[in-house]
């Protein structure tokens, strides 16, 4: 699937997985590496996480989105031992390991700030772990120049850390977890420290690293692309609560909650009188900018749509796509999003203060907090 | 008036500015000169002063110094088996006084750094530092008085059946260590302090326990704060005469000899020359510190 278009930068991807990095195929495909139930943490005063139910897939790439301060960070050091519960259970692969020193668990970490030992060449990193498990000499050796060379750092095994730029430097970190096998693999905002280009690099990188070994990938992040684009599945946090759960495709055009709809993607949000006046019926409901076709005031709705008459307060330009915040007549806003195909940036900076007319299908729009979806309500109004 | 007055001093003020950013070695030149001479002259002149000094005669006949070239002090610190003896004794308790200090200090060190609340921390630097705004002379004359035979610590080890060692060598040891902790804990402190709590995370993720940490990881990031702390005890405990003449009841270590021979006989050729000890001393001792790679990771 999504491996196709990626593969075919061959020129830049990391070779094959190396046979002593690949985990073995589980024969139980959808066996459950990661279990949380019911996980409670508090420091002191503030509740970091407030009871947390969660199933995460051997083998999946896991992401937990979420502002500064929801509690994901918390919720990966609990999984990987550096706390404990202040109530809960943890299980990795059915093993109960509440109580078990991160040293005895079968979990790696790669660590925001990279965590390299500044006395230690790359190699002798990259080989910590097994040297301390006493994994022998020759096959220690073997195993870190195939760690090595899978994170494109071959030859780079002498060097000390600080002769390293970021990119690298994460990139060792990342070899020295892998090089392990462990069954989860746990990234804590592990590109948060790189810039834009690199980022998006390391990105395609990671996700084809994680297919080639298989091993189960739980990813912290606050960038909502990121989360989208690399996960399988992603837990959106919020509070120290999850508000939910799903594949990105459900996150970003199912939300259940105005939270997720507002930080996966923008938010637009219609509740109270103006949900009344355009959808026509009570709750809070949602509409995804791009989603939304802006046209004259005077041209012709579509079968099955719904409309607003609107003012464009705001153009902001983004080379490939345009964001216009549209002023609703019914008040409140939306923001809309169209591709630049044919107009210029003169004529979309133009656009400011014009009168249009924004359209959308009916099914588009999604009901939050557990109200009616517009589709329910129509069929309640025409049995 | 004033005003163009200001603004013409600005400008020459901007100039100079301007003209400093342009040669940043100037710049250093100025800002490291005045201190760099006077220790140049102070430090590097007494030193020299010293060394050449070693190398005059003090001509007991006549009670002089006499200014003529001669190795005849270094034959005699050699030679003499006092010399050699007070040599090996001094160095050796200075060793003694460096391990007991860092093996107390580490500990201490770690539980201010790692372990301690703020408020605990803040309150253990104070205590720390604190024996050291006493008097240095109040400090050891009270270790005399707890040492001297029949004193307190006679009458405290009593009950027990044990007797302190009263003014010996082991007392000198001791005192040393009291004096000197401070300068051992404070630098392995810092070093502790500075190590990321990620790298101990990081080393129990990837399999180690504590113990294995502490001899991979915190120890070598602490090696570097442990010699710097060494050096400290190491050469105060070498330099040192009032400790031993007070409470080593009698032995003696090289400051005595280098005090006696100035101050009582009046050789100072003689005593430059066993003061070049203490020197030579440290010079290997540093030299070794580096062979470690201490100061590469610094
Ligand atoms: N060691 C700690 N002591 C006290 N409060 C903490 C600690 N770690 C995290 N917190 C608090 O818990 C909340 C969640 O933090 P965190 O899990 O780091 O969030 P995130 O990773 O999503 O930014 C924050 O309010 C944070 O201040
Ligand atoms: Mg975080």
């Amino acid at each position: 699937m999504a491996v196709e278009p990626v593969t075919s930068l061959s020129g830049r991807m990391p070779d094959q997985a190396p046979e002593s990095l690949r985990r073995p195929v589980s024969a139980q495909a959808a066996e459950t590496a990661v279990r949380l139930e019911a996980v409670r943490k508090v420091f002191g005063e503030t509740e970091a996480v407030a009871g947390i139910d969660l199933e995460i897939a051997d083998g999946e790439f896991f992401s937990m989105l979420g502002p500064s301060g929801s509690g994901k960070t918390t919720t990966l050091r609990m999984i990987a031992g550096f706390e404990r519960p202040t109530s809960g259970r943890i299980l990795l692969h059915g093993r109960d390991v509440t109580g078990v020193p991160p040293f005895d668990r079968d979990v790696n970490t790669v660590f925001q700030d990279y965590a390299l030992f500044p006395h230690m060449n790359v190699s002798e990193n990259v080989g910590y772990g097994l040297m301390v498990r006493r994994v022998d000499r020759a096959e220690r050796d073997r195993r870190v120049t195939e760690a090595l060379r899978m994170v494109r750092l071959a030859g780079f095994g002498r060097r000390k850390p600080s002769q390293l730029s970021g990119g690298q430097r994460q990139r060792v970190a990342l070899a020295r977890a892998l090089v392990n096998r462990p069954r989860v693999l746990l990234l804590d905002e592990p590109l948060g420290a790189l810039d834009l280009k690199l980022r998006e690099e390391m990105q395609i990188e990671l996700k084809v690293i994680q297919q080639q070994v298989g091993i189960t990938f739980i990813y912290v992040t606050h960038d909502q692309e990121e989360a989208l684009t690399m996960s399988d599945r992603l837990a959106v946090f919020s509070e120290g609560r999850i508000e939910q759960v799903g594949s990105p495709a459900d996150v970003y055009e199912r939300p259940t909650t105005p939270f997720v709809a507002g930080f996966v993607g923008t938010s637009n949000l219609l509740r109270g009188d103006v949900a009344r006046a355009v959808i026509g019926s009570e709750g809070t409901f949602t509409v995804r900018p791009e989603k939304i076709r802006m046209t004259d005031p005077d041209t012709a709705a579509g079968d099955d749509e719904l409309f607003a008459m609107g003012e464009i307060r705001d153009v902001i330009y983004l080379g490939s796509d345009t964001r216009y915040v549209v002023a609703l007549d019914a008040g409140g806003e939306l923001v809309v999003t169209q591709q630049n195909l044919e107009t210029s940036s003169m004529e979309v900076l133009e656009a400011r203060g014009r009168a249009v007319r924004l359209a959308w299908k009916r099914r588009h729009v999604l009901a939050l907090e557990g109200g009616p979806s517009a589709g329910e309500e129509e069929a309640r109004r025409n049995p | 008036m004033t005003g163009t007055a200001t603004a013409a001093h600005r400008a020459f003020g901007r100039r100079l500015a301007t003209a400093l950013y342009r040669r940043p070695r100037l710049q250093l030149g100025l800002l490291l000169g005045p201190p760099l001479g006077a220790l140049v002259i102070a430090y590097l002149g007494a030193l020299v002063l010293l060394l050449i000094n070693a190398f005059w005669r003090y001509d007991a006949f006549i009670g002089r110094v006499v200014t003529q070239p001669t190795l005849d002090n270094f034959v005699q610190i050699v030679t003499a088996s006092v010399f050699r003896d007070v040599a090996v004794r001094t160095v050796l308790t200075a060793g003694a006084v460096t391990i007991a200090d860092a093996v107390i200090a580490f500990p201490i060190a770690y539980y201010m750094a790692r372990v301690a609340s703020h408020r605990t921390r803040n309150i253990l630097v104070v205590a720390v530092v604190l024996p050291l705004w006493s008097g240095y002379l109040v400090k050891v004359y009270a270790w005399r008085v707890m040492l001297l035979n029949g004193g307190f610590l006679d009458s405290v080890l009593a009950p027990i059946g044990l007797r302190g060692p009263g003014l010996s060598d082991v007392s000198a040891w001791l005192v040393f260590s009291y004096l000197w902790l401070p300068y051992m804990i404070l630098p392995i402190y810092a070093g502790l302090e500075r190590i990321p709590g990620s790298l101990l995370e990081a080393s129990a993720d990837l399999g180690a326990r504590a113990s294995t940490t502490f001899r991979r990881v915190i120890l070598p990031l602490t090696l570097p704060a442990v010699i710097a702390g060494s050096i400290f005890t190491f050469s105060l405990t070498l330099g040192d005469y009032v400790t031993p003449s007070l409470v080593a009841g009698g032995t003696q270590f090289i400051g005595n000899i280098v005090f006696e021979n100035i101050g009582v006989v009046g050789n100072t050729p003689l005593a430059a020359a066993y003061a070049c000890v203490p020197i030579v001393v440290m010079l290997i001792y540093l030299l070794l510190a580096r062979r470690t790679g201490a100061f590469e990771s610094l």
